[in-house]
């Protein structure tokens, strides 16, 4: 006998829990239950808690073999049953996902075989797009070029000078730290120098950049996948590289050794600030040690490393933003697998420059 | 004449799409086989089927986005897919698309959408390239908006837009993506006076990928059903005559618009 009311606000029975407290009160010599019925003259107002009650039930009679009766049931419930109960239209088989980790270890060495691949074609075309360039088969978007160059220089300028003053400060704090207790302080302008000159003005613009310009360029190109912009561009028999890459990449190739050099120039400013306040120098003292220490080759070594942090952060921002899948989870994910991929080979890069220039001498 | 010079101009006896025994497949999934169909010369050929069935997917292949797993693709007589970059780019300069959203480059004016397939593929100066395009705007009814950004006008206007630009270069193929699809009844049929404008005027052959039956019946001369249970065609001819004689009970329930099968 169903009574009262059925909401889903309310806690309500399970089927199964009825009939185990119920069981003990059968009347001895009742026999086994052959058909469930229902009285619903008392019920009040009901919800689809109800039917998930009444769907229990009906799974649970027919696991043991008892008539489902529903005739007793008011006919919007009968009929919502039906509804449930009906076999969809077509049966979507998912793929399986049960694999081995064998086979899943051989799905992710293809996959990363595949996404070198990418990446090797993906700067092939570049290059390639930018040899028709030289050959002026290719007409530069200057506008596109334009806005990257504004961007990485008045945009860029405030979060690209914080930094570099603070790392500055930081170098020229080591710097007192450790040569103050060899009585060698005055060394401090060397290790500034060289330090912001052959390593950080070019990491720390570097790892700016591959933040806000690769992320911001992975962002772009994929909504345009999104909307099938680059589509339009293919299908007129346009390379996309051509239009959207190109100016991309020439923007930073010119803007990350300008702002490598500004860096650099900050960054010593910060740290010569350091050592006039701690040490006894002078700031002419601190450049004339400056001067002595560092040597052209130390500035060009870090420019020529901020090209090629430059070309790394719109490699991996174009390519990861032309890579975008197609739903709406696409572009983060591409924006941040940029950044990821931008400062990881930064980094690496960095480490190998560092090597040669040991082999070199430099 | 040589073939060559049949294929420049497009008035060969070759139809102008012609699809051999096509399998598409998605990843490793088969998503329809054995298909061969021609679109005729001047023809309104519509490719319907219902959500999921790969009428854009099979859009993607004709228009050379996607390769086909089997089969060939004759575009003008000439296999497309196998054909050298010349030849591709020379056949991509007699198509053109319009995609469901429009897909307007978003960085630039409607005029510098409108310009860039001229400025790309004709020797046009500034100015010529200039009255062209307040041509093509002014046939899809945005005389005065070249100036404005794809983002600052309406989703209907978009498309008429990219639509202008899909027509710059006067092509002999028209691809059209669901156009019907997020317009209002009003801004749709409106898009479909302009189809059916453009096959009378330039003779365009028109391909339209669409499940809106008003659309369907209005436009095409004869449609092509994509049977998402049987993976493959089951259904080509004239929207009427396949109403009146359905060839199957998807077809039937889909051109009644009925979730009932055949009496």
């Amino acid at each position: 006998m169903l009574t009262g009311e059925w909401m889903l606000e309310h806690a309500t029975p399970r089927f199964d829990g009825l009939v185990e407290a119920s069981s003990g009160a059968d009347a001895p010599g009742s026999g086994p239950v052959r058909t469930v019925g229902f009285d619903a003259t008392g019920l009040g107002a009901w919800d689809s808690s109800l039917l998930i009650f009444l769907l229990q039930g009906e799974a649970w009679c027919e696991a043991r073999g008892i008539a489902f009766d529903a005739t007793g049931l008011p006919e919007q419930i009968v009929h919502l049953l039906a509804l449930a109960r009906a076999v969809p239209e077509r049966v979507v088989t998912v793929a399986e996902p049960g694999i081995s980790r064998v086979a899943k270890l051989g799905h992710a060495a293809l996959s990363a075989w595949q996404a070198s691949l990418a990446a090797a074609t993906f700067t092939g075309a570049v290059a390639d797009s930018f040899g028709r360039l030289l050959l002026r088969r290719v007409r530069l978007r200057w506008r596109d070029f334009w806005v990257v160059v504004q961007s990485n220089s008045s945009g860029a300028l405030p979060i690209v000078t914080l930094i570099a003053l603070l790392v500055g400060v930081i170098i020229a704090f080591l710097g007192v730290v450790v040569l103050r207790r060899f009585g060698a302080g005055y060394y401090v302008s060397y290790l500034v120098g060289y330090g912001m000159l052959r390593e950080m003005g070019a990491l720390m613009t570097g790892i700016i950049l591959a933040g806000r310009t690769g992320a911001g360029f992975a962002a772009e190109l994929g909504s345009m996948k999104i909307t099938e912009e680059i589509d339009a561009f293919r299908t007129l028999g346009v390379s996309p590289i051509d239009h959207l890459v190109l100016p991309r990449m020439l923007g930073l190739f010119v803007m990350m050794p300008l702002l490598t050099i500004y860096a650099d120039f900050v960054g010593i400013v910060g740290g010569m600030v350091v050592a006039v306040t701690l040490l006894d120098l002078s700031p002419t003292q601190f450049v004339g040690g400056l001067l002595t220490a560092v040597t052209l080759s130390d500035g060009l070594l870090g420019i020529a490393k901020s090209v090629v942090f430059g070309l790394i952060i719109g490699l991996a921002g174009c390519m990861k933003g032309m890579q975008t899948g197609s739903d709406a989870g696409a572009v983060g994910r591409s924006a941040t697998s940029a950044v990821v991929m931008g400062i990881t080979l930064i980094i690496v890069a960095n480490t190998v420059a560092d090597w040669l220039a040991a082999l070199l001498q430099i | 004449m040589t073939n060559a010079s049949r294929v420049e101009r497009g008035t060969g006896e070759a139809p102008p799409i012609e699809v051999r025994d096509l399998t598409m497949m998605y990843d490793s999934l088969v998503v329809m086989q054995s298909l061969s169909f021609q679109v005729g010369r001047g023809e309104v050929f519509v490719i319907m089927g219902g959500s999921g069935s790969g009428k854009s997917t099979l859009l993607k292949h004709l228009i050379g986005l996607k390769r086909p797993a089997q089969g060939v693709i004759l575009f003008e007589g000439e296999d497309f897919g196998a054909a050298d970059t010349t030849t591709q780019k020379r056949a991509l300069r007699r198509m053109g698309v319009l995609y469901q959203n429009g897909a307007l480059w978003s960085g630039l004016t409607l005029a510098e959408n409108v310009a860039l397939p001229l400025e790309e593929f004709t020797s046009l100066d500034a100015v010529a390239i200039g009255e062209v395009v307040a041509l093509k705007l002014a046939l899809v009814g945005l005389r005065g908006f070249e100036s404005f950004y794809p983002a600052a006008i309406s989703g209907g206007m978009r498309k008429r837009a990219a639509l202008a630009r899909a027509i710059a270069l006067d092509p002999d193929v028209l691809f059209f993506d669901e156009p019907s699809s997020g317009l209002d009844p009003i801004s749709a049929s409106r898009l479909d006076d302009l189809i059916l404008e453009l096959r009378a005027s330039f003779g365009t052959t028109i391909v339209v990928v669409s499940h809106d039956l008003a659309s369907i019946f209005r436009i095409a001369d004869r449609a092509l059903f994509l049977d998402i249970e049987e993976k493959t065609m089951t259904a080509l001819g004239s929207p009427a005559q396949l109403r009146d004689n359905p060839p199957s009970d998807e077809v039937h329930r889909f051109l009644t618009r009925s979730s009932k099968g055949l009496p």
